[in-house]
């Protein structure tokens, strides 16, 4: 897909839609299993975009993991439970979690509104350039960065993942 | 020019897999009716047509014209997509499964596989993964305690043996050394199938894909004695029949993508080039027959020995398997 044409620029503007469509979707049904669907879609957007951004694995590692797995245990969990709609409340009370969290948000989007306005991309080019990535192949170059440069970060974190599964082992096992 | 040829040649290989595909679909419930009726000794369907042969026109004709019923508690938006999502996705598993090699037709080089990815295998984990969600939904929309167990079932094993499964596949990974099929099987050419080196991998494949599309020895989701029929008991007419579509499909493409795996793809004697589709079909059809013939053979598995085989046999003998294949390839 080349940047720049008319095709791409479609694609781009129905997707990014179609993903803040979704994720408004999310807050705002009543039946949790509906939100967890528009969730699906919005990540399914996402990996959309990754393609957009010449990102073939990122995006299909968002599929499978967020779309995929992560998302079938919440709809697992949320039948499980069999969680009732939502019952919708009319009292707008206010508190100092909203107060914090709407100006949070106002300066969150206050400095998107601001980078994108910018119009430069900060940061240098790597070394990894798309000519490179399609010459080398997507997965080799970051198979191969993770095993060589980036070993140690890579094994800490699959050993903070080992020991995040081991804890919830303990949290759920009953007292004998 | 060159863009509008390529457009061309894409959407005829689309509309041709799935004719050939839909087809095949409706004369493999008739065959697996057959195969089942021959190993309990009765005969099978034989009233339509010479030896039962129009038995699934007939079973679409029927099955189209029944009554839609759409239970009134049911969430009907959900209900609605949940055989659509199970029936795309398995469709969606054939656009990067090489049917052959490379062949010549009015002066141009057409590849037999709708869209040669580099990443063909984690597209096939990733659409299957989403392949999921209909069953999980279809269970779950129609208002039913029977369907929701089913739903909870099929979520249960699918995700304990897509783990097994990506396993099972990598070491055919480390061999080949990389994700794109059509690669996968070039390398296979001359005899060297990737059966031959990994055994156990392919006998782990074929066990996870089993229970992955619900086959019987794992057909949780549907136990026909105990949830009578599970995740689709609230479907009917042409719904019932998209999951029916979805999941024959399904076991296609889980044999085309065995055959793709390990069994040397196209690859094979006797056949100039042109003809090598045919090998693909013939392997794929035996791993089709095996699917039936087990399915004939095998008991219903209960649900706790399921999970215990999934987690504590299957996983770690996969975990193994990929040990001794990144030794082997160390020290040799």
């Amino acid at each position: 897909m080349i940047p720049g044409t008319l095709f791409y620029w479609i694609a781009f503007i129905f997707t990014a839609l179609t993903a803040i469509f979704a994720a408004v979707m999310v807050i705002t049904r009543r039946n949790p299993i509906h939100s967890a669907m528009f969730l699906i879609l919005n990540f399914l957007c996402i990996a959309v975009l990754y393609l957009l951004l010449n990102s073939q694995f990122i995006a299909i590692i968002q599929v499978m993991v967020y779309a995929g797995a992560i998302m079938m245990l919440v709809i697992f969990v949320i039948m499980l439970l069999s969680v009732e709609e939502e019952k919708r409340t009319y009292k707008i009370r206010l508190s100092p979690a909203k107060v914090i969290g709407v100006l949070l948000v106002v300066i969150l989007f206050a400095q998107l509104i601001y980078g994108v306005a910018q119009k430069v991309v900060p940061g240098e080019w790597g070394e990894f350039t798309p000519e490179r990535i399609a010459q080398i192949g997507e997965i080799k170059a970051v198979g191969g960065l993770l095993f060589t440069r980036y070993l140690f970060p890579f094994e800490v974190a699959s050993i903070l993942l080992l020991v995040g599964i081991i804890g919830a082992v303990i949290l759920s096992k009953k007292e004998r | 020019m060159e863009l509008v040829y390529f457009l061309i040649e894409a959407a005829v290989k689309v509309v041709a897999v799935f004719s050939v595909l839909m087809l095949v679909v409706a004369y493999l419930t008739l065959a697996e009716r057959k195969i089942l009726g021959h190993i309990q000794v009765r005969y099978g369907p034989n009233r339509v047509g010479p030896f039962g042969l129009f038995q699934p026109i007939a079973d679409g004709i029927k099955v189209f014209f029944k009554e839609e019923v759409i239970p009134a508690k049911a969430d009907k938006p959900l209900f609605v997509i949940a055989p659509m999502i199970s029936i795309v996705a398995a469709l969606s598993l054939f656009a990067v499964i090489p049917f052959g090699d490379k062949i010549e037709i009015f002066g141009r080089t057409v590849t037999l596989t709708i869209a040669d990815l580099d990443i063909g295998l984690l597209y096939i984990f990733g659409i299957a993964s989403l392949g999921e969600y209909g069953i999980v939904l279809g269970g779950w929309s129609g208002y039913n305690k029977y369907g929701l167990i089913g739903a909870l079932r099929a979520a249960a094993q699918m995700i304990s043996y897509e783990v097994a499964l990506g396993l099972s596949v990598m070491g055919v990974l480390m061999i080949s050394g990389t994700l794109n099929l059509v690669e996968i099987v070039h390398k296979q050419a001359g005899g060297h199938w990737n059966v031959l080196y990994q055994p156990f991998a392919f006998i782990f494949y074929l066990v996870c894909a089993l229970a992955e599309i619900n086959r019987t020895p794992f057909d949780m989701p549907e136990a026909d004695a105990e949830l009578a029929c599970g995740f689709n008991i609230e479907y009917s007419s042409m719904k019932f029949a998209l999951f029916f579509m979805g999941e024959y499909a399904h076991l296609i493409a889980v044999c085309a993508i065995a055959t793709t795996l390990f069994l040397g793809g196209w690859h094979g004697p006797f056949l100039p080039p042109s003809l090598s589709w045919i090998w693909f079909v013939v392997k794929t059809g035996i791993l089709v027959y095996f699917c039936i013939w087990e399915r004939g053979t095998f008991p219903r598995l209960r649900y706790d020995q399921i999970m215990k085989l999934g987690w504590k046999v299957l996983l770690p003998l996969a975990l193994a398997n990929i040990f001794f294949t990144g030794l082997i390839m160390v020290l040799v």
